[in-house]
This record gives C-alpha cells, sequence and structure tokens, in this order.
C-alpha cells in the first residue's frame, strides 16, 4: 500500500492532557505529524483535532481506531487530501524599502492571491492562504526581496460529504445510549471541575 | 458528625434531598471508595499522601490496607487481587518515587487489561511545575500507560474523579486509572453531597453495540466449515463468560485453544480443551493453526508470542473475531468477520445460531498431537525416572495434591511456561500471571493479592529463583499481614529462561545468568515464614503435602535441573506451524 497524505479529524471533550494522549499514539509507532491544528469546533465544549500525517491507509485505520479508544474522544474520521477542503495561512514579513523600491507589490498581490496586513516604513506583512503550493509559491518570489520572516500554520480542513458532527453526535448517543444515564452534574461545566 | 457514619446516614436518606456535610478531600475519597464497594487497599505511605492516611485512621474497621514493602509490590498485590476477585484493585502510592515505583504495575496492568484505580499524593497545586520536592510529573509519565489518568487539584473534585476512575478501569475492556491528588485537595474542607457513582461518559463507549449481521455472517461460516478452531484469551474471563463460552463450544463441537491470559476459562480436562497456545504452547494447536479453514478468536489479541511469524499465521483461515475493543480487529490479524461486543452478549448469540455438531475426526488430529507431544516431551517431563528433578514433575504432583483447585500465580521464565502449559486448573480467575509485559518480580506480590481476593482458595505462587529475588521484600508484607501464601521456589540456579536461549540460539554463550541466592529458607524464616528445600525427588510430594498444609503461609524451595529447556518452541521469527519439538 501506498503512502500518501491522509487528514484525521477528531473530536473530543476539551480536557487538559488530551493533547498528549493523542500525540503519544503517534510518537510511540515513530510516525511524524506534518501538522496538527486544535481549537474548539462549533458544539460547545467539543473540540476538534485536524491531523496531517504521510501514511498508509492501512496504518491510518489502526491509528484512527487506537485514537477513538482514548476515554475522552467522541469520534475519529480520516480522509484523503480529495475528500476533504482545505487550507494553510501563512504570513511573510519583507523589508518595505526594497519592496516598494524593486517590485511592482500591486503585481505581486495579484497574482499570488495575497493581501498586506500591515504596512510599515521599516517592514510589510503579506497574507496568502491555500493548499502547499500556494503558500510556497509567495516565499519564492519574495526570497529575492529579502524575506525577513515566514510562518505557515497548520492545516485546517473540512470535510467534502460530511453531513456535519452535530448531526452524528445525535445519531451516536441515540444508537448507543449510555445505561440509564445519570445526568453529571459537572458535565459541560468542564473547566470548573476538571481542571488537568 | 462522625465521618465513619456518614456512608449509612447518607445510603439511607439518598431517595431524599441529599444533605451535605463538610469533608476533608481525604474523608471523601475514602467514602467513594467505600460507595464503590472497596475493603482492601495496598499501599505505602508518605509525605504527600499523609492526609489520605491519617484520614485512613478513622475507617480501619471499614477499609483493610495492607501495608506492602515497595509500591510495585503494592501494584501488584492489587492485580492479583483484581485478577482473582474480579473486582477492581486499589493501590495507594506517595508522590514522587512513590507514584514512579507504579510504572511496571500499570504498564502490566494496561497490556493484560486489569482494572485498578490506583490514588498517588502529589505536591500542594501551586508548586506544581517547580520542582518542588518529591514532584514528578505523574500524569504525563503514565499516560501511554493508563486507561485513563486525571490531576485533581481541589477537593470538590474528588467524588467525581473517583466515579469516573472506577467505572472507567472496570467497564468496556477494563484497564488501570490512576488518579493523582494534590495535597491541598487531600486537606481541603468542602461540602461533601455524597457520591454519585459514574454509568456514562458522554465520549466513552465502553462496548461496541452488537451487529446481528455479523453474528449471522459468523454463524454461516461456521456451519460450513469443515476444520473450524477456536482460539480464546482472557476476554472471556473479564466478561464473565465462561458459562456462555462452554456452552459455545459444546453446543458447535470445535476443538478450543487457549492463551496463556485465557487458562483456565473452561477446565484444563474438558474433552474439546486441546491446550496452549503460542511459543511454548502445545504442539496440535500451533500446528493445526496453518491447516483449519475457520479460526474462531474470542477476547484475545493475536499477541506475537502467540502467533509467531504473522505472515505465515492461518493465512488459509477464514478469521472470526470476537472482540469488546474495535481497535483489537485487523490490529495483527485481517479479519473476515468482525464480531464487535461483549462476549457475554455475543456468545448466546452465537451459540443460538450455530448447528450442533462435533467435529470428531479433526478433534482426534489434535489428540494425535497430543500424543506425539507426550512422547517426545511430556513424559519425560511430568514423570522422569532417573537424575535431578524437572519442573514439570513439581507441577504435576502439585496438581494431584490440589486436584486442580489451586489458584496459581506464575513469575515469568521457564517456570512461568512450564506452570502455564501443565497446571491442571478447574476453575476459572486460577491463573494469575503476567502475560503480556512478562513482568519478573511480579508473582510474590501478585499472589498476596491473589489470596485477598480469593480467601477461601488455596494459593500457590510458583516463581524463579531469579524473579524471587526482584520483589522479594514481599516477605515482611506477608509476615506483617498474616496471610497464607504457599511459595515454590523453582531453582535452577540460572536465570533459565534466558539460558534457554543462550543455549539454543546463542551457541552456549552464557552470559551473566548465572544467578546465586540466597538460603531462601533461612530469609523466609527470618520472616517468619516457615519453609524447606527440597532436591531430591522422593521428598517431593511430601514436602509439597508440608507445604499445603502448614496453616499459614510456606516457602518450598525445589532445586530442579539446572539446564532443562522448556518444549515445545516456536522460535522467534517462524510460524506457529515450525512449532520444535526439541
Ligand atoms: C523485570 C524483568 N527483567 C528481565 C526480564 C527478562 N527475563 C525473562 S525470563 C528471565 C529469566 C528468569 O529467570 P528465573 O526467575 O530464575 O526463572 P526461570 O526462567 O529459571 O524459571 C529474564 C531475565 C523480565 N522478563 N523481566
Amino acid at each position: 500500500m501506498e503512502k500518501k497524505e491522509f487528514n484525521i479529524t477528531v473530536y473530543t471533550e476539551n480536557q487538559i492532557g488530551l493533547l498528549n494522549r493523542i500525540a503519544i499514539i503517534f510518537t510511540r509507532r515513530k510516525i511524524n505529524i506534518d501538522s496538527l491544528n486544535t481549537s474548539p469546533s462549533e458544539i460547545h465544549g467539543i473540540h476538534r483535532f485536524n491531523i496531517v500525517i504521510d501514511e498508509t491507509e492501512d496504518v491510518v485505520r489502526k491509528l484512527c481506531r487506537q485514537i477513538e479508544k482514548q476515554v475522552e474522544v467522541l469520534k475519529v474520521y480520516y480522509h484523503t487530501n480529495e475528500d476533504v477542503i482545505w487550507q494553510e495561512m501563512a504570513l511573510y514579513k519583507v523589508p518595505a524599502d526594497i519592496i516598494a523600491e524593486k517590485a511592482s507589490v500591486e503585481r505581486l498581490l495579484r497574482e499570488n492571491g495575497a493581501r498586506a496586513v500591515v504596512i510599515r516604513k521599516d517592514y510589510i506583512v503579506f497574507e496568502t492562504t491555500g493548499h502547499r503550493e500556494e503558500t510556497d509559491n509567495l516565499i519564492k518570489v519574495l526570497q529575492p526581496f529579502g524575506l525577513i520572516e515566514f510562518v505557515r500554520s497548520a492545516r485546517v480542513a473540512i470535510i467534502k460529504d460530511s453531513e456535519g458532527f452535530n448531526s452524528k453526535l445525535r445519531e451516536f448517543e441515540k444508537e448507543q445510549p449510555g445505561e440509564e444515564v445519570i445526568e453529571n452534574e459537572y458535565l459541560n461545566q468542564g473547566q470548573k471541575v476538571f481542571t488537568m | 458528625m462522625n465521618e465513619t457514619a456518614f456512608a449509612q446516614q447518607e445510603t439511607a436518606t439518598a431517595a431524599e434531598e441529599k444533605p451535605t456535610v463538610e469533608l476533608t478531600g481525604s474523608a471523601a475519597l475514602l467514602e467513594a471508595l467505600i460507595a464503590e464497594g472497596v475493603d482492601t487497599i495496598f499501599g505505602y505511605p508518605g509525605g504527600a499522601i499523609m492526609p489520605v492516611y491519617d484520614a485512613l485512621f478513622d475507617y480501619k474497621d471499614k477499609l483493610n490496607h495492607i501495608l506492602v514493602r515497595h509500591e510495585q509490590g503494592g501494584i501488584h498485590a492489587g492485580q492479583g487481587y483484581a485478577r482473582t476477585s474480579g473486582k477492581v484493585g486499589v493501590v495507594f502510592a506517595t508522590s514522587g518515587p512513590g507514584a514512579t515505583n507504579l510504572v511496571t504495575g500499570l504498564a502490566d496492568a494496561q497490556i493484560d487489561s486489569t482494572p485498578l484505580v490506583c490514588i498517588t499524593g502529589q505536591v500542594f497545586a501551586h508548586l506544581l511545575g517547580t520542582d518542588a520536592f518529591q514532584e514528578t510529573d505523574v500524569i504525563n509519565i503514565t499516560t501511554p500507560i493508563t486507561k485513563w489518568n486525571y490531576q485533581v487539584t481541589d477537593a470538590n473534585e474528588i467524588p467525581e474523579a473517583i466515579a469516573k476512575a472506577f467505572y472507567i478501569a472496570k467497564s468496556g475492556r477494563p484497564g488501570p486509572v490512576l488518579i493523582d491528588i494534590t495535597k491541598n485537595a487531600q486537606v481541603q474542607k468542602f461540602e461533601y453531597k455524597g457520591y454519585t457513582p459514574c454509568n456514562h461518559i458522554r465520549s466513552y463507549r465502553p462496548k461496541p453495540i452488537v451487529r446481528q449481521q455479523y453474528i449471522q455472517e459468523a454463524a454461516e461460516l461456521i456451519n460450513n466449515a469443515k476444520q473450524p478452531f477456536i482460539l480464546w484469551g482472557q476476554g472471556v474471563i473479564l466478561g464473565s463468560a465462561e458459562n456462555e463460552f462452554k456452552a459455545f463450544v459444546e453446543k458447535s463441537g470445535i476443538p478450543a485453544a487457549w492463551t496463556i491470559m485465557g487458562a483456565g476459562a473452561i477446565p484444563s480436562d474438558h474433552p474439546q480443551n486441546v491446550g496452549m497456545l503460542g511459543m511454548h504452547g502445545n504442539y496440535g494447536p500451533n500446528v493445526l493453526t496453518n491447516e483449519c479453514d475457520v479460526l474462531i478468536a474470542i477476547g484475545m489479541r493475536f499477541d506475537d508470542r502467540v502467533t509467531g511469524r504473522l505472515d505465515k499465521y492461518a493465512k488459509q483461515a477464514k478469521v472470526i473475531h470476537l472482540d469488546i475493543d474495535p481497535a483489537e480487529i485487523d490490529k495483527n490479524v485481517q479479519t473476515t468477520v468482525p464480531v464487535w461486543g461483549d462476549c457475554k452478549e455475543t456468545l448466546p448469540l452465537l451459540t443460538a445460531a450455530v448447528e450442533q455438531k462435533q467435529h470428531t475426526e479433526w478433534l482426534a488430529r489434535f489428540n494425535d498431537y497430543t500424543r506425539q507431544e507426550e512422547e517426545a516431551v511430556i513424559n519425560n517431563e511430568l514423570h522422569p525416572q532417573e537424575g535431578e528433578m524437572t519442573m514439570g514433575e513439581v507441577i504435576d504432583t502439585l496438581n494431584q495434591l490440589t486436584n486442580g483447585d489451586a489458584v496459581i500465580v506464575t513469575d515469568v521464565g521457564q517456570h512461568q511456561m512450564v506452570a502455564c502449559r501443565y497446571a491442571k486448573l478447574n476453575k476459572t480467575r486460577s491463573n494469575v500471571t503476567s502475560g503480556g509485559l512478562g513482568t519478573m518480580g511480579f508473582a510474590l506480590p501478585a499472589a498476596i493479592g491473589a489470596k485477598f481476593g480469593a480467601q477461601d482458595r488455596t494459593v500457590v505462587a510458583v516463581i524463579g529463583d531469579g524473579g524471587v529475588q526482584m520483589t522479594i521484600q514481599e516477605l515482611g508484607t506477608i509476615m506483617q499481614s498474616g496471610i497464607d501464601v504457599k511459595i515454590m521456589i523453582l531453582n535452577n540456579q540460572f536465570l533459565g529462561m534466558v539460558r534457554q536461549w543462550q543455549e539454543l540460539f546463542n551457541s552456549r554463550r552464557y552470559s551473566f545468568v548465572d544467578i546465586q541466592s540466597p538460603d531462601f529458607v533461612k530469609v523466609a524464616e527470618g520472616y517468619g515464614i516457615p519453609g524447606r528445600s527440597i532436591s531430591d525427588r522422593s521428598d517431593l510430594k511430601e514436602a509439597l503435602e508440608q507445604m499445603l498444609n502448614n496453616p499459614g503461609s510456606f516457602l518450598l524451595e525445589v532445586m530442579v535441573t539446572k539446564e532443562n529447556n522448556v518444549f515445545p518452541m516456536v522460535p522467534q521469527g517462524c510460524s506457529v506451524s515450525e512449532i520444535r519439538l526439541k
């Protein structure tokens, strides 16, 4: 089986220590994480991880089952790049004088789909958002003008054919309800009680 | 209010408006343990857990605390307790070195799915991260080797955290849980509202729902099979599904073999029990794994010690895998039909769907192999006519005297494989061993716990001369708690299992496996435990009788052949059908 990029989406409770628990699943198998993003999801108290790795599908499937096994993980999906819409954001800092003198800033921005975020006397910060090749492209263009600093964000990805996790969670609860659920008075109070 | 009286009052008024009472975090912890039905705790005190020990002073009549001699002994005792009783083992340790001494036991319990709740003390919350005295990042150290762990920094969290801990430790695929409690949370007073057990966590699915479709598909494969073969593991025992399992085996008529963790789920002499799997397992089950047409794996995880070379493992067979843990399906062996679920639920459904059959000829093939193995290995091992004693004959004599009713706790090495192969087990929860981690030093403390978990049963620890020296200090625990554990050291004056490998694979270069032992009988005597050492075959039976009939603990050292090997053996990296008889 050939290796390719997979996007792993993990829905979790918002718990301290969980990032470590999930990261260990990769490091233990000596698998490099190419990109990792974690943020609150659209559902209150549920967090979403986007993890990108270059692996065979077989390995990815097994990893996902191990992740889903963690107590605080609600659901894990994996997708190829074709199955998701994904973006990465990049910021570029370049000296203002050289750019103003030697480049047509306007053309540069238009051709690369970039925008200027900050314009100062000493430097300018540009921003682009897109796939890796797109953000890489602007590095190449700006390098000759004395690129001072560059940073790229982790990948965020939205699953193309997903109905969204909202409905899945409800379905999940319907399919596998906990036995005689006693509502936990501290659940959803997150930080207040569980400050791990 | 008298704190110890609180639990009773609490249950009496549970239905009404909950009263609140001011308790310290430590007292709340102990109330929670009592509410969870805990009766025995294994532990060792220290500065960071002193408030809990102080509270324990008031709970002496409700909670039996066993003072071990080392925290590793404490956690192995907790494991032994859990394995024989089917309940959750509870362990206390202090911060820093106390907590790090739990690491081996946590890893062991994690890989062998043993339910444990470990409570560690931690420095004051305001000191966290400052390298305070005896501060260790216990949560991060234990993350990969616990099913769940959590740090409590406020007494208000304690009832909830303990409720979750017990629920997670014992539900689904069981495992160890660690709760680290900072000292301020232990002493803090708070409005205790009583204890509510946990039975639901939004993000946690302890067991997958059973899918009827897979039951049907599995039954169809089984009904059409010519040479089906059952492999069972500890899942059957963990799921308390021994009866359901037996019913399935008997109706389907299929030969069944076990992993060492599954030993005893059906009696050793059940006619369809064809023996032990794996590296030192029986001849037939290993060879015939590569000849069966349908392989039915129940509550086992295809460990590499069981499968040998995976690319040559049961390639001809359709595989049905019954497991509670979805991550086990396809992990090592590709499954044809995955039967997700608790085998307590799936087995009766499967039994109902399979046809009543007898696989007489197929079963006879296993028996043929047994005969070959008896001639080549077993007879010499169990009934040697001359020379020094063998480990096998010691176990065989023990079988005769206990009639297979004892709990056998083993350490790790040759004696472990011999004991697992030959011990007769009539009852479930009779085999306590470190399967997945192979932890030397496990048996002596685990036997202490095993006895507390099954007080009306005879507990015999079978230990090598190497392994017993790893946790020998737990003789002190036996002395102080007055518990009755039979300690049988099989002394071959070598780190036998390593020596066997060196003999077979490193051309007898015996590198640091020659181990000297103290006078074990004198050591035991120092702890007030009677003992005896024998090296003559003619003394064996009588010495074992003396050990078993002694009213309390007894240490028996049996000098056995120095360079005896455990056979059959599937050499590392070989296929199960390449199993060697010598
Ligand atoms: C803690 C630990 N250290 C090392 C080993 C490696 N090891 C496995 S078996 C064995 C030899 C055991 O010797 P002994 O206890 O005398 O038992 P025997 O094999 O002779 O029955 C060793 C060193 C281990 N399993 N656990």
